[in-house]
């Protein structure tokens, strides 16, 4: 049991990378994501490893793809506005099977929106951003703890699907400063990419061997000459023009996460067994559904909590599963209405679907919660 | 500079170089009839063979456009980006591996245009890598665009009327951001260019080498320039050695191109100075301070 230490989010986002091997960041300062920037340029040249601040967003996730190229794990971080900008890059990265760890510290937006409030607004475009159809990992924490833990299994994950995985925080996870326990270092699962370790020249780099979840990755200098491209290829690398190239490529690009499903989604339930009402949440709200949880409970309103750790893969089948006894759901989350969609999607009308949002900068309060659970039957519905 | 003497090894025959370097099974390669970007490819692979690079320690990097096929043809660690952003990612190739060779092959638009911002940093931070332009004063992949390099003047497809934007000479951003090896070759003139790349290579720190290179199909037709040929004689024409330059007026140097290594200093090379800042580092805390 390792010692009690007060961290911020953004801190524990930035040790928990280096924990997890990442030896290059590369950023540029945006609120309220800049301390991650800041701790990894003060603590990785300690670790061997190394910080660029880059000139715009587009170039640190560049950066970041050709430093996981050479072998070596990589990180960027932003908020927001950078998230947009990085999307490019992020498609790049899905569709060459570079693993990544993309942090989108979320603030209000649309545009500058406000840099310094909290916000859950980025999470579909976690889902949807870069054009065309892709695979997506993003996972969200809701305590410094687990922000730490997070972006450990994020870069875990990125390293054995071989693709970039978002890590969507919030700033009130990001700027909250919290006691926390960290696990011993030789108490931390690390997951390696598999490395073709004796090139094959002949070798197709992009072939799936048998009992393989994603082709084996040659680093960048070791040996096996072959390409990268973000256009279609097939499994030698090389760009084509087939349509059966082309739709095997997105298959199994996109069964490499679906058929996981299991091993990658995870997901948290509170006093769900004899619940009547379930609050949905995820990350920062989950602070004041929690207490509002509690206070229902005294009440005598039997309420339970579904939060959603891993966002991308949406946790379908447990929701599905955790809510098939329940009359109504309330959908907690910082933006106009965005995973709401998902819960109504899964729900398919089969108990009422209520939503709370705040898009504005403000924070839904344990009241804000506690009113609308006490609400009867005929509230507003959407 | 000139390497007209028998300094540079031109590697003749071709074949040699295509066997050795090339992918064939990927050839013929996209490029129209008459482009030069084959002529610029086999320069770069020419200076890579003189050399003696470790091929496997070799990574091309390119984006988007014309020029950026040409990755896919050589035979080494290649990887063909995104549109104007293979400046940024080389930096990280360069960065995670300082032993791996990096060389970038971009177009015009490429580096001047959408990767204007990547060109002016890597500059700036000297990175040791080099790039080699294919500047064909046109976005040939896209059907014939005017570019930043286009003239004024020039008719493109979105320049009907002729381009009215000023044109951007690379060398002088790249010279004025900080990079330490500025050199500006043709297709035409083969050797030269061959040991200017080279020259490149050698250079610890950032080198950029522009390479005046024509566009029969889209620029050519559009501005009545002539076919393939008339172009290169243009070329051969209109560049004059950056020694011959030094004594001729601005009058009589309107209109040409100067030819050769336009500019070279000293600067610490960036992960250099980065691999130095973590052995400091250690030294510090392996003392206790």
């Amino acid at each position: 049991m390792g010692k009690v230490v007060l961290m911020q989010g953004n801190e524990a986002c930035a040790e928990g990378a280096i924990a997890a091997g990442m030896r290059l960041y590369a950023g540029y300062p945006i609120t309220p994501s800049t301390e991650i920037a800041e701790i990894a340029a003060y603590r990785l040249p300690h670790v061997g490893g190394m910080f660029i601040q880059m000139e715009d967003e587009i170039a640190s996730i560049a950066c970041a793809i050709g430093a996981s190229v050479t072998g070596v794990k990589a990180m960027t971080a932003t908020s927001g506005p950078g998230f947009s900008l990085k999307q490019e890059n992020l498609g790049y990265a899905m569709m060459t099977e570079i693993p990544l760890v993309v942090v989108d510290v979320q603030r209000v937006g649309p545009s500058s929106g406000m840099p310094t409030s909290p916000a859950q607004g980025d999470v579909m475009m976690a889902r949807w951003g870069t054009h065309g159809d892709h695979p997506v990992i993003a996972l969200c924490p809701s305590s410094v703890k687990e922000t730490y833990e997070l972006t450990i299994r994020a870069f875990n994950l990125s390293e054995k699907y071989r693709t970039p995985v978002l890590l969507m925080m919030d700033e009130m996870i990001a700027h909250l400063r919290e006691g926390v326990v960290l696990p011993e270092p030789g108490m931390i699962e690390i997951v390696n990419r598999t490395s073709v370790v004796d090139p094959d020249p002949k070798r197709p780099p992009y072939q799936v061997e048998p009992g393989q979840l994603v082709p084996a990755m040659a680093p960048f200098g070791a040996g096996q000459r072959y390409n990268i491209t973000g256009l279609v290829h097939d499994e030698s690398g090389f760009p084509t023009n087939s349509k059966t190239a082309a739709e095997k490529l997105m298959n199994r690009l996109m069964h490499k996460i679906s058929d996981n499903y299991d091993d990658i989604v995870t997901h948290e339930e509170l006093g769900m067994e004899d619940a009547e009402i379930a609050i949905f949440c995820y990350g920062g709200t989950m602070r004041a559904a929690l207490t509002a949880m509690e206070e229902a409970r005294e009440k005598g309103i039997k309420c339970g909590i579904f939060r959603a750790i891993t966002l991308w893969p949406f946790p379908e089948k447990e929701l599905e599963k955790a809510t098939r006894h329940v009359r109504r759901i309330l959908v907690a989350e910082h933006n106009y209405g965005q995973m709401v969609l998902e819960v109504e999607r899964v729900v398919k009308g089969r108990c009422r679907v209520d939503f709370i949002g705040k898009y504005f900068g403000a924070v839904i309060a344990p009241a804000d919660i506690m009113k609308r659970l006490e609400e009867s039957n005929d509230g507003i519905s959407r | 500079m000139e390497y007209l003497d028998d300094s540079v090894n031109l590697g003749r025959p071709s074949s040699n170089l295509i066997g050795k370097y090339m992918r064939t099974e990927h050839l013929p390669q996209i490029w129209c009839a008459g482009c030069s970007n084959g002529i610029v490819m086999r320069d770069v692979v020419q200076a890579i063979d003189n050399l003696h690079l470790d091929r496997d320690k070799t990574i091309i990097v390119s984006g988007i456009g014309c020029s950026s096929r040409a990755a896919g043809y050589m035979d080494f660690n290649t990887i063909h980006t995104t549109h104007g952003r293979a400046l940024a990612f080389a930096t990280g190739i360069k960065l995670a591996n300082p032993r791996l060779s990096v060389i970038v092959i971009a177009g015009d638009g490429d580096i001047a245009a959408i990767g204007g911002n990547h060109l002016i940093h890597a500059a700036r931070r000297n990175v040791g890598m080099t790039v080699v332009i294919m500047n064909n004063n046109i976005y040939g992949m896209t059907g014939g665009q005017f570019s930043p390099t286009t003239p004024t003047g020039a008719i493109g497809t979105t320049a009907p009327y002729g381009a009215l934007d000023r044109t951007f000479d690379i060398l002088n951003l790249a010279i004025g951001a900080g990079a330490t090896y500025a050199a500006r070759g043709s297709a035409f003139h083969v050797p030269q260019t061959i040991g200017l790349i080279q020259e490149g290579i050698r250079h610890k720190g950032f080198s950029i080498i522009d390479v005046v290179s024509t566009c029969p199909t889209y620029y050519g037709r559009a501005n009545k320039s002539g076919g393939a040929v008339d172009m290169l004689a243009w070329q051969r024409d209109n560049m004059v050695p950056i020694a011959k330059a030094a004594k001729m007026s601005p009058e009589e140097l309107k209109g040409k191109l100067v030819l050769g290594l336009l500019h070279q200093s000293e600067h610490p090379e960036y992960t250099e100075a980065y691999q130095e800042l973590i052995r400091h580092i250690d030294e510090v805390r392996s003392h206790g301070f």
